[in-house]
């Protein structure tokens, strides 16, 4: 009979032994070796039914179906553009997927984007053989104007965009900023006045820094109260937060 | 290729006479750091920091035969390395060509304002001098290595000592209390444009979207020694001056950690 060696929701570092014996199956970010369930990175232990699965807490972007990514223009052919995920993997976005206008065969691309240009777009497939295809329809996705990027693990990404985007809407409310946070830890942030727009960033590094410690909301709550001199409330919204800005 | 948005953003900014950093457009980063003798086997060395860049100098104490057309003189080489420990674009083997440039701007300050009194490291006329290696190492490339690199290079000659001597034997284990013959310290200030604005100190993200950078080395009697020029965009006469007012003014900043440290 299997045996579960740690708890669950216990923090797990590659090389640990989580679970004993066959009964149990290796999930992601674990393995198997002979009879043992073993970490292969470090992060939170997820037990589903017999599977066992870990929450990252460090590590590169893995490009995932559905994820809303911000990515960079590196590459422009005939059928549409190659962009840069912020992952070990680039990706493509077609013609087709990236605009309602009729492009004739042979039109120069570029006049829609241009290397160098940031995306919000969609990941709509992801293969076995690691080959994205990126898509641009949908409710707020479309290239970025102006504003600096920032580049932060994307295993914080959920603490930056808090429940139902209540952290980001709050700096945003906060410091007068526009910013949209992808999926991939790419954040795009824009604002009038830059010292909102520093706040933000020294913000979003505390967040980085500091999301594993109980009590974030409050606590960046308090931090950015004493630096604008604002009285904050928390909102939290439906939308998904990546397309928000 | 340097991301449009980006670089909109920086002038933006500018405009607005703010940094990402929040730093004023001549403003250095903090901390400013020198630490001495932070190698065993050198002569002299030194770690500068500043702001995040970190850089590495050390001196080496040589014998060696003047050169035929300065008989009387002792040698001076530079090298700098780009650590790729320092950046991920940086990579190991031969020094490329940012590497060789940084060395240069730094021998050229040291050696065009006589910093070291060469005719002192001549032992015996046409026979015997000492040769000073200075070798700079970047720990950390968070921008503005050349400033970095020329205080830190100065720094190690400053701390330098020379090693014991008999004849033509060259005792490194045993240091005297005798220096380096200094004369002057150049201190070298590198200012940046970007659209219309001059700025100091870039930080990495400053630096892909620079048009034009000036390094200008300027000694105690605040006379220019040495000057160079890189970027893709010409500069003006009036912005030369203009840049090199602005050198001059941010050397006391500099020279003032040197004198402290």
């Amino acid at each position: 009979m299997g045996e579960l060696i740690v708890k669950e929701k216990e923090v797990v570092v590659p090389g640990e032994v989580i679970a004993r014996g066959m009964d149990f199956l290796p999930g992601m970010g674990t393995t198997r070796q002979s009879d043992n369930i073993v970490a292969a990175r470090i992060g939170l232990v997820n037990v589903d039914g017999r599977a066992i699965k870990l929450i990252p807490l460090s590590g590169q972007y893995l490009p995932r179906n559905g994820d809303t990514i911000i990515a960079n223009v590196v590459d422009v052919n005939f059928s549409g553009w190659r962009v840069e995920t912020n992952s070990a993997y680039s990706a493509m976005l077609n013609v087709k997927d990236a605009t309602g206008d009729f492009v004739p065969k042979g039109a120069d691309l570029t006049q829609y984007f241009d290397v160098g240009d940031y995306l919000v777009a969609k990941i709509v497939n992801v293969t076995t053989q690691m080959l994205i295809d990126l898509s641009l329809r949908g409710p707020g996705l479309r290239k970025l104007g102006e504003g600096r990027i920032l580049k932060v693990a994307s295993s914080k990404v959920p603490r930056i965009i808090g429940k139902k985007g209540s952290m980001v809407s709050m700096i945003k409310q906060a410091t007068d900023t526009k910013i949209i946070v992808g999926q991939n830890g790419v954040i795009w942030i824009s604002g009038e006045d830059p010292k909102g727009e520093l706040t933000a960033v020294n913000t979003i590094r505390k967040i980085e820094e500091e999301a594993h410690i109980p009590g974030l909301t409050d606590r960046i709550k308090s931090y950015l109260e004493q630096i604008t001199g604002r009285q904050l409330q928390m909102q939290e919204n439906s939308e998904v937060m990546a397309q928000n800005e | 290729m340097t991301a449009k948005q980006a670089r909109q953003h920086i002038v933006k900014l500018l405009n607005k006479t703010a940094r990402l950093d929040g730093r004023g457009l001549t403003e250095y980063r903090k901390p400013i750091t020198i630490e001495y003798n932070i190698s065993k086997s050198a002569e002299g060395s030194a770690r500068v920091q500043i702001g995040e860049t970190i850089v590495l100098a050390g001196v080496k104490m040589e014998l060696g035969e003047p050169y035929p057309d300065t008989p009387d003189s002792g040698g001076l080489m530079v090298g700098a390395e780009l650590l790729p420990l320092s950046n991920p674009d940086f990579e190991s083997g031969p020094p490329g060509i940012q590497a060789i440039e940084i060395s240069r701007v730094v021998d050229r300050a040291i050696r065009e304002s006589k910093a070291i009194d060469v005719t002192k490291l001549c032992i015996k006329k046409g026979e015997l001098c000492w040769t000073v290696s200075i070798d700079i190492c970047t720990l950390n490339d968070a921008g503005n290595l050349f400033d970095a690199a020329a205080l830190a290079a100065l720094a190690a000659l400053k701390n330098a000592r020379m090693p014991a001597r008999d004849g033509k034997k060259i005792d490194y284990k045993n240091l005297t209390d005798e220096k380096l013959p200094i004369q002057r310290l150049p201190i070298s200030i590198t200012v940046c444009k970007i659209a219309d604005k001059f700025l100091v100190d870039p930080i990495t993200e400053e630096e892909e979207v620079i048009d034009a950078r000036l390094t200008v080395a300027i000694m105690e009697n605040g006379e220019i020694c040495a000057m160079q020029k890189g970027g893709d965009i010409a500069l003006t006469l009036a912005e030369i001056e203009q840049m090199i007012g602005i050198a001059a003014e941010k050397t006391k900043e500099l020279r003032s950690v040197l004198d402290e440290a």
